[in-house]
């Protein structure tokens, strides 16, 4: 808990800094960087843990229910949200849903996907609704790990951090559900992560 | 999104090999520290974002319906995935 509210601290004060001064630098880059150095790091916790071939040799093919739960079940509430939201489509919000909390790709690819029929300003709103909705989902699973895992179980956490499982989510999914969760938070990051793009596309068109 | 997950296939190599150096050990930290600065620089990216700013209160609202409809779906599925399919048996 101290961890997340420590995120979220760090998430105000760059939105802070951001607002008054202009940087120089691409943000996105120095993302990457960044993500880059997380990932590596990640690998070397798994690969220098000492119980990784009991880890792997868990790994089952029903585990593939996780990922297609979590797909099914937001797209599913996302169709829902529709209903509240008149401005929008049942696919525009399926759409904005199937970013998975990959708020960087799905914001981008609804801009683009949805111009040629929208036109430039609505499809800037709705990458911009994309983002934002995509950021929310990784805070929520960022800050209510521990009471996701409490009141709907160990693979909650999981499915919540969406294409973050492997990831940025990753940390807290090992230490609230358990290392063996290792391995399919990570499948299940890597299966999202794949979906992303097919499912935004898919929505976009229809 | 192939070549990241090539970054933490060569980290998983790279942990194995150097798995009995006790500093590997402290990568929880690492990864902590790393994951701050992430959410700070998605915190400077949308602060001098202006289209979001001026319009936090029309899209805001839009999207945390969206976000909470999203988790909440996955929440409910997730249950129900686990006491379907994972609850036989005891615990893993």
């Amino acid at each position: 808990m101290k961890g997340s509210l420590i995120v979220i601290l760090f998430f105000c004060i760059g939105c802070v800094m951001g607002l008054f001064n202009k940087f120089e630098f691409d943000t996105h880059t120095v993302s990457m960087y960044i993500l880059y150095a997380l990932m590596l790091q990640v690998g070397i916790s798994i690969g220098s843990n000492k119980s990784l071939k009991a880890i792997v040799s868990h790994l089952h093919p029903k585990m593939l229910l996780i990922p297609l739960g979590t797909i099914i079940g937001t797209l599913l509430f996302s169709a829902l949200a529709s209903l509240f939201l008149r401005q929008w489509s049942v696919f525009d919000c399926m759409a904005v849903g199937s970013g998975f909390a990959y708020y960087s790709l799905s914001s981008i690819l609804i801009t683009q996907f949805k111009e040629p029929s929208i036109g430039l300003q609505l499809a800037t709103e709705l990458g911009t609704i994309a983002l934002l909705t995509n950021i929310f989902r990784e805070m929520m699973a960022l800050l209510g790990t521990p009471v996701i895992k409490k009141y709907f179980g160990k693979l909650a956490p999981i499915s919540v951090a969406g294409v973050n499982s492997m990831d940025v989510l990753l940390p807290s999914i090992s230490r609230y559900s358990g290392k063996e969760m290792i391995p399919i938070a990570i499948l299940h990051g890597i299966l999202i992560d794949i979906s992303v793009p097919v499912f935004v596309s898919f929505f976009c068109n229809l | 999104m192939f070549s990241i997950i090539s970054t933490m296939f060569l980290g998983i190599g790279i942990g194995y090999v150097l798995r009995n150096w006790s500093i590997l050990q402290k990568t929880e930290k690492t990864i902590s520290l790393t994951i701050f600065l992430l959410l700070f620089i998605l915190g400077v990216s949308i602060g001098s974002n202006s289209l979001i700013v001026n319009n936090l209160g029309k899209f805001g609202w839009q999207a945390v319906i969206l976000a909470s409809s999203g988790v909440l779906g996955s929440l409910i599925a997730a249950r129900l995935v686990l006491q379907l399919f994972f609850k036989q048996g005891g615990k893993q």
